[in-house]
């Protein structure tokens, strides 16, 4: 098993003709992702490496049955593409753009609530690397070839330093049941919270990694599930030490503005809810074998 | 991206918030010119910088006479003022801001900020005006009021009579409170602001509620959509090289420390400042120069880092997923051709074709120093650094 995406999954690419979307439907299909449809409003009709293009999301879902988006639209028009998904009753989107008005997420985010529980989208991203299953599917803009199939469970706000746990995971032979990037904006789809209890319910998921850093609150949200809810082990790295107070550091999300948003003090709160932090990001893989071991034994 | 004081205060005005008549100025003869046009007997001199704290720092004068205003922007044109927002280069003083001053008999603490648990606009507010929202929190919490604003709808009436009735607005000046935070909230949303600050929001002695001051920042990302905005950009608030970098498309904060930094990725590159910090190095930027690495991208960002004179050793610090280390690799190699650096470069590349990029590396014939792990590179990086500052000394 593993979350959000496996090798039942049928894709769509909201924004297939750009060249970067091209690029990634390329690299998915040869992952062996199975990318049946296309949206770019006023390109219905052609294709895209083999793959049908539609005006419409609501087209796209009756002719493929499609259910699984990404989404490659630029920051202007993106918010109303993930409206349109969840409209067209998608059940998981990843958004990858980078730049979208914090505002128009907080539409998206509203938007969505309007849909019952059972029927609601789940969004990752915007502003992130994707979301991999190793061995079933890719669906982003990440390696395919750096994750080994396995049980660790990977959810990061960082696209890169995700790759750089994912490496090390796999230069130690260590698999991954799947890696979720959740972005690096200030408002976003899901968090490590609702990210935590996917992989609380996943059989296949035997230990989390949890990739965070400066900014927002989420890591200390993260910190209270784990500590009351969760039965696996969670190891985390937070980024920004050295990160000044009030400055934004590259992601929208990642600035220090409130108490509890430093990465020592994110650290402090994880490690008092029984996480093991990493203390540098050279032994992220490292830290999760030795805990690894300490649960086989 | 942040704007002045007077310029808020111009956009709020627009969406029905009241405020003191005040003009701006560029030199001190136009400023005793200003407050002459506006009447009174007695005003205001704001220096207009984009920090808060300026009081503190020297930045408000009350003058009584035009020879006082004269007298007081004197002593601001030209001038860098330092307070606990500014970082110790301060900030230069390039305009004035003159209003009529007023007697009020309360001050309020108003602010709006895009609140990220409940990830709605929220409207924080304190009957302990004038002093910073921090320490608000920390002296007096209990004086906090909070509202969040349903994105559907938009802020409320009665959201505001709550906010008015919890602040112990005289019951008469209700509805000014009420048209001041629908103001706020409009020009807020309308605008895609990050952040609305009035501190103080004073009640009168004539009984007028009056933003006295007002702050505003906007998100970058919509920018698109409200060129007038945009186009209040000002750079002479900004740090030079960070402005340079971001018209680049690059992600660059300058730092105090000697060990420059060039990584891909906003995470990875605060990890990569962090180690630097673990390994008893001093970071000297943070710079993310994306996805792509390209050479062209990696030639720029040395140009970048060895702008910092500080700077005494660089450490570049890549992922490689899709485009391979063997291609990041000649990039480096490239850059460094064309315009070889007199301190040591560390480089650690991690991610598909290590091997072939170090190789890369290793026969270029340039001084690079390799490293296979991060705390590796880092620690690379200090030793280099040490070692290079001693020769420098000798030299000297």
């Amino acid at each position: 098993m593993s979350i959000f995406l496996d090798r039942s999954s049928r894709v769509v690419v909201q924004g297939i003709t750009g060249r970067m979307a091209q690029f990634h439907t390329r690299e998915m299909l040869d992952y062996g992702t199975q990318v049946v449809a296309g949206v770019v409003p006023g390109k219905g009709g052609e294709t895209v490496m083999g793959v049908p293009v539609f005006n419409t999301m609501k087209e796209a879902v009756a002719a493929t049955a499609c259910d699984t988006s990404l989404v490659f639209v630029p920051p202007p028009f993106a918010a109303d593409s993930i409206m349109e998904a969840a409209d067209a009753g998608i059940r998981y989107c990843v958004c990858i753009t980078d730049g979208i008005p914090a505002q128009d997420m907080i539409r998206v985010k509203r938007y969505m609530m309007r849909y019952p529980r059972d029927r609601r989208m789940v969004l990752t991203g915007p502003n992130c690397a994707g979301t991999i299953s190793p061995g079933k599917a890719l669906l982003g803009i990440m390696p395919g070839h750096i994750y080994l199939s396995g049980h660790v469970g990977i959810v990061s706000r960082s696209g890169t330093l995700g790759y750089e746990a994912a490496q090390q995971l796999k230069d130690r032979d260590i698999g991954v049941s799947t890696s979720v990037g959740i972005g690096g904006d200030p408002i976003n789809g899901s968090s490590f919270r609702d990210i935590l209890e996917r992989f609380e319910d996943d059989p296949d998921t035997h230990i989390v990694c949890m990739i965070g850093e400066i900014g927002g609150p989420q890591e200390a949200e993260a910190a209270e599930y784990i500590q009351n809810h969760m039965t696996k082990p969670v190891i985390a790295y937070i980024a920004g030490l050295t990160a000044p107070k009030g400055r934004t550091m590259g992601h929208a999300g990642a600035i220090i503005s409130a108490f509890g948003e430093s990465a020592s003090e994110k650290v402090e709160i994880l490690t008092a809810a029984g996480v093991t932090v990493a203390e540098n990001p050279s032994v992220i893989g490292e830290t999760v074998a030795r805990v690894m071991a300490r649960r086989a034994a | 991206m942040d704007i002045h004081e007077y310029q808020a205060k111009e956009i709020l005005a627009r969406f029905g918030v009241a405020v003191p008549a005040g003009a701006l100025a560029y030199s001190p003869e136009q400023a005793a010119y200003r407050a002459r046009e506006l009447g009174g007997d007695r005003w205001i001199v704001k220096a207009q910088v984009h920090a808060g704290g300026r009081g503190k720092a020297g930045g408000v004068k009350l003058c009584a006479s035009e020879h006082e205003i004269h007298e007081a922007s004197e002593g601001m044109f030209g001038r860098k003022i330092v307070t606990h927002q500014t970082g110790p280069e301060g900030k230069g003083i390039y305009r004035v801001y003159v209003e009529n001053a007023v007697d009020f008999t309360r001050e309020i603490y108003l602010g709006l900020v895009l609140d990220r648990t409940s990830q709605r606009v929220m409207i924080v507010a304190s009957p302990e005006g004038g002093m910073e929202i921090e320490d608000i929190s920390a002296s007096s919490p209990g004086s906090i009021v909070r509202s969040t604003v349903e994105p559907a709808v938009g802020l409320q009436d009665f959201q505001a009579r709550e906010i008015a009735y919890a602040l112990g607005i005289p019951g008469a000046l209700t509805q000014q409170m009420v048209r001041t935070l629908q103001g706020c909230y409009r020009a807020f949303r309308d605008l895609d602001a990050t952040m609305v600050e009035i501190n103080p929001l004073v009640v009168t002695s004539d009984n007028r509620i009056l933003a006295l001051d007002a702050k505003m920042t906007f998100d970058t990302n919509a920018l698109f959509r409200h060129p007038q905005i945009a186009e209040l950009r000002d750079k002479s608030q900004e740090d030079p090289r960070e402005a340079r970098a971001a018209d680049r498309g690059l992600a660059y904060i300058g730092l105090s420390g000697n060990i420059g930094c060039i990584v891909n990725g906003a995470g990875l590159a605060m990890a990569t400042m962090d180690t630097i910090k673990l390994a008893g190095g001093e970071p000297a930027n943070f710079l993310d120069i994306g996805g792509g690495a390209t050479p062209e991208r990696v030639a720029k960002a040395f140009r970048l880092v060895m702008s910092d004179r500080n700077v005494q050793a660089v450490l570049v610090n890549i992922f490689a997923g899709i485009n391979r280390c063997d291609w990041v690799a000649e990039g480096v190699v490239q850059a460094l051709r064309a315009e070889p650096v007199d301190v040591p470069v560390i480089v650690r590349l991690s991610g598909t074709n290590v091997e072939e990029g170090q190789k890369i590396l290793a026969q270029s014939g340039l001084p690079i120093i390799r490293a296979n792990t991060l705390m590796e590179a880092a620690e690379r990086a200090v030793i280099a650094w040490q070692n290079d500052r001693k020769h420098l000394m000798r030299a000297v």
